[in-house]
This record gives structure tokens, sequence and C-alpha cells, in this order.
């Protein structure tokens, strides 16, 4: 806890640093008039043709899943590794193989699966 | 954060001074970046605002604090504000966990009728013992920014470039924390501290059992990870969303991609969010691999109190003693050579920008998941068994 109270503070202190020169921004910045043409979304300088939420492909929530599905794999690794000096030192080298060889196989083959199933491909 | 007022002051300190650094080298880097794409296009670049066009700068700053607010009247103010902010945080954050020097051992002083005892400080805004996961788990934070300023535009463009920038983060974020799989294995820690420690001497690894010692090459990660530092770097590009990966701000198709509706300060920030990133890519690919801030045999822990011991005996006399004059002048010295490399890392950033074209987005996506993921795969389980048939005491 006492290592983590530092980093807090500094987002803490980034966030404040970010309003005050948001706020100072606006006060001295150049008022412009208002006027609802102006204020429109950007698209290309034609009138707006999106009344509701954008459509968007299905790919980018199955690329979420699957990163997700990976990710929490290549987490698994990171304490194998930390481990693994001390393991070998320790005589127990292959075993420690052994034992991830398998979880990298089951890795493997998901990513093989993955290919093969064509889920990674945009047209 | 410390134990009594002066500890408490100057870590504070220390992380508000590491902070506006940070803000403060990105119009520089603005600057190198504006002349050497210039430089590499065979054009003349900001030449007019003061010498060499280095105040171009305080122009800039100028006129972004001099533009008009605006906020698309369909988007969502709280979001469309508190985007740009966010952006800043995930760099910040992340670059202040990596060690910029080694620490500074303060001995036991007085000052103002008061007794201070030893302290040690860190060359880094915090000391966090598991590093690596500490800088992966903030950095990754940056999506949400994106997400949050492309749905707060409410703005196709933004949208579409705000969903490519996070399913590309994403999608890189498994290369690259696959390649750092390799250097834990490599070091068998998770703390920057030991991992630059570990490569301040000459080169020296055990092969069967037995200690060799090659001494005319530095113990950088480089040269046992060569493959695993060339995925990171690739995947740092697109984590910075930089050119060739700067699909999210395609111009020629999506405008400018989350940032289309931002101006003047804002759109400043997320200039600060993605120099910031440069540099804690940089600061990682100097830490892991390139020996943090030593440079074995001439600048090293051991070696650095020697060359600055003339300086700091004529400097004992002012307030803290010669021991501590000694750790605070090498600490600076040391900094120096991580300076110096830090530069050249987010030049090659500038170099490549101006110099590769850009991929189309299903190449993008077929290069982080059907090439760079089993590539740092490969990488992860060679290191493991080389590791293994190395270190191993096979005829136990």
């Amino acid at each position: 806890m006492s290592q983590l109270l530092p980093v807090l503070v500094l987002a803490l202190f980034v966030i404040i640093f970010g309003v005050v020169l948001l706020w100072f921004a606006s006060l001295i910045s150049e008022k412009g008039r208002k006027d609802p043409v102006k204020d429109e979304t950007y698209e290309c300088g034609l009138p707006s043709d999106t009344s509701g939420p954008t459509k968007i492909s299905i790919k980018f929530y199955l690329t979420a899943i699957l990163f997700i599905l990976f990710d929490i794999e290549i987490i698994f690794m990171f304490p194998w590794a930390l481990t693994y000096g001390e393991f070998i030192a320790a005589g127990h080298g292959l075993y420690i193989l052994g034992a991830m060889s398998f979880f990298l196989a089951v890795f493997i083959f998901g990513l093989f699966w993955e290919v093969k199933s064509r889920a990674l491909e945009w047209e | 954060m410390g134990t009594d007022a002066f500890e408490i002051t100057v870590n504070f300190l220390k992380m508000v001074l590491i902070f506006l650094m940070m803000v403060q080298i990105v119009p520089l880097l603005v600057w190198v970046e504006r002349r050497g794409s210039a430089f590499i296009q065979n054009r003349f670049g900001p030449n007019r605002v003061g010498p060499l066009g280095l105040t171009q700068l305080l122009a800039d700053a100028v006129k972004f604090l001099t533009k008009e607010e605006f906020i698309p009247a369909r988007g969502y103010p709280f979001l469309f504000y508190a985007a740009p902010v966010v952006a800043m945080i995930p760099a910040v954050l992340a670059f202040g966990a990596i060690p910029l020097s080694m620490p500074i051992a303060v001995e036991a002083f007085e000052m103002f009728g008061h007794q201070w005892g030893p302290y040690s400080f860190a060359f880094q805004s915090y000391e966090i013992g598991i590093g690596i996961v500490f800088v992966l788990g903030v950095s990754s934070l940056a999506a949400f920014s994106m997400l949050m300023a492309g749905y707060g535009s409410n703005n196709k463009f933004a949208l579409y470039g705000a969903l490519r920038a996070s399913a590309q983060t994403i999608s890189y974020e498994l290369a690259m924390g696959l390649s750092i799989v390799g250097v834990i294995l490599l070091f068998g820690t998770f703390n920057f501290l030991d991992i630059v420690n570990a490569q301040s001497g000459p080169m020296q690894f055990s092969l069967l059992g037995q200690q060799v010692t090659l001494g005319f090459l530095p113990n950088w990660g480089i040269f046992y990870q060569p493959l695993g530092a060339v995925i990171l770097f690739a995947a740092m590009f697109a984590e910075t969303n930089r050119l060739p990966f700067d699909l999210p701000e395609a111009e020629s198709e999506l405008v400018a991609g989350y940032h289309t509706e931002y101006a003047g300060f804002k759109f400043n920030m997320f200039f600060i969010g993605e120099y910031g990133h440069m540099l804690v890519a940089s600061a990682l690919m100097v830490t892991f691999y390139f020996g943090g801030y030593t440079l074995w045999p001439f600048l090293t822990p051991e070696t650095a109190p020697k060359l600055v011991g003339g300086l700091a005996q004529w400097m004992g006399g002012f307030g803290f003693n010669v021991n501590t004059w000694t750790s605070v002048l090498s600490a600076f010295l040391l900094h120096g050579v991580f300076v110096l490399k830090l530069a050249l890392f987010l030049w090659i950033f500038i170099w490549v920008r101006w110099t590769l074209p850009r991929f189309r987005y299903d190449q993008l996506m077929d290069l982080g998941w059907r090439k760079m993921l089993p590539w740092a795969l490969f990488n992860t389980i060679l290191t493991a068994v080389v590791i293994l048939i190395m270190r191993n005491n096979w005829s136990a």
C-alpha cells in the first residue's frame, strides 16, 4: 500500500494539472460566436448524415474477446518466468519446463484454431 | 512516501519535477520531429522563429492556449473534456516507475538545528517492486482515453478512429507482453533496478554449469534476446499509434481519427500523451536490452564515484558531506548516459515515422496476431529451453 501511495498522488497531480490548464485556456482563449452550423459534428463539410449511434463492425468485439483470453494466458506465464531460474537452480528445471509445455501446447492449439477458423481475418 | 518532512518533500518534488520534465520534452520532441522530417524530406522545416526555429515551441504554446473553445453540439461534454486529461495519465504513471539513474544515498546531516537521518532516494518517481507488471498494466489504460475521446465527440470518424486505436493497442499488447516474458526468464525479476544492475558488468553467463566471461562485451539483454527486442520495439510503435501503425489517425480515411473534434490545448494534451508513450517505450527498450543507465566499462555504479571524486571533494563544504555529494554527482552522471540512450531511441521513432509508409488495416491485424504473436511465443520457448540447457547442472 505504501508503495502505491505515490502513484495515487502523482495521478491526482496530473489530473489537477490538466484541469487547471483546461480552465486557464478557456479563460484566455478567443471567444467566438455560437452558430448551429459551426457547432455541428465535422464530417468533411457535408451536413451530418448520422442520427443515432454509428454502426460498427462485430470484428472489434471479437478481437476484444480474443484479446482477453490470450492476455490472461500470457499473464499466467509471468509468474512461471519469474520462478524459472529458481527451479533450475534447485534442480527441477526439466519438471517446470515440462509442466509449462502442457500449458503452452494449449496456447498454441488455441492460436492455431483461431487462425484456422478465420477469426483473425479482416476483409 | 517517507517518514519525515525532508524525505516527503524531496520525494514529492522529485515526482513533480520528472512529470514537468516529461511535459517540457514534448515541444522539444515536436521541434526535433519537424526539423528531422524536413531534413529527411529535403525541406527547411520551422526556421523563422528564433535561432533554428527553436522558439517556435513557445509560439505554438501561446497559439494552443488562445485557440477558441470548441465542443461539438451533439457530443458528450464530460467525456469530451475528460479524455485529454486522462490521455496524459498512463504515460506519466508508467514513466515514473522506470529508474533514470542509480539511487542517491544521503548520509546524516544537520539543518535548521535538527539532525536528519540517512536517506536513500530512488532516481525515479517511485519504486515499485513489481515494476514490469505495473508498467504493462498502467500503460494499457491508454485505450480508455481514446475511446472516451471517440465516443465523447459523437462523430463517426472519431469513433472509427477510437475503435481502431483500441483494437490495435490490445492486439499488439499480446506480442509485447509475450516478448517481455523472455526478459523475465533471463533476469528472473520484475524489478527494473535489478535488471539494470544485472547488465552493468562484462558479459557473463553459465554454459553447462561453467561460468563464462567475455570481457569485451557488456552484459546487455540485447545479446541474449535479439528477437524479443525486435518484437518489443515493433509492438511499441503500434502501442504509441505512430507510423507505420498510425491507422487510428489515417488522414486520408478518417480526417484525424479520435481527435478530429479537438483543438487548442485539449489537442496538445493528446500530443503529450503520445510523446509520453514514446518516452516510456524508449525507456523500456533501454532498460531491458541496452543496460539502462550503465555503460560498461566506462560508466557503471562502481566507476562513476571515482570519476566525480575530485568535484565531490570540492563541493563537500556545501551542506552535505563528501560521500553524499559523490552519490549525487555520480547519479547525475549516469543519468546523462540514460538520457543519451533514450535520445537515440526517440530519434529512431522519428526516423521510422518519416521513412516507412502506412499499413492497411487488415495487414496490421494480420501482422499482430498471425506473425508477431507466434514469433514472440517462439522466442519465449526458445529462451526457456536455452536457459535450461545452459544453466542446468546436468552432471547432478
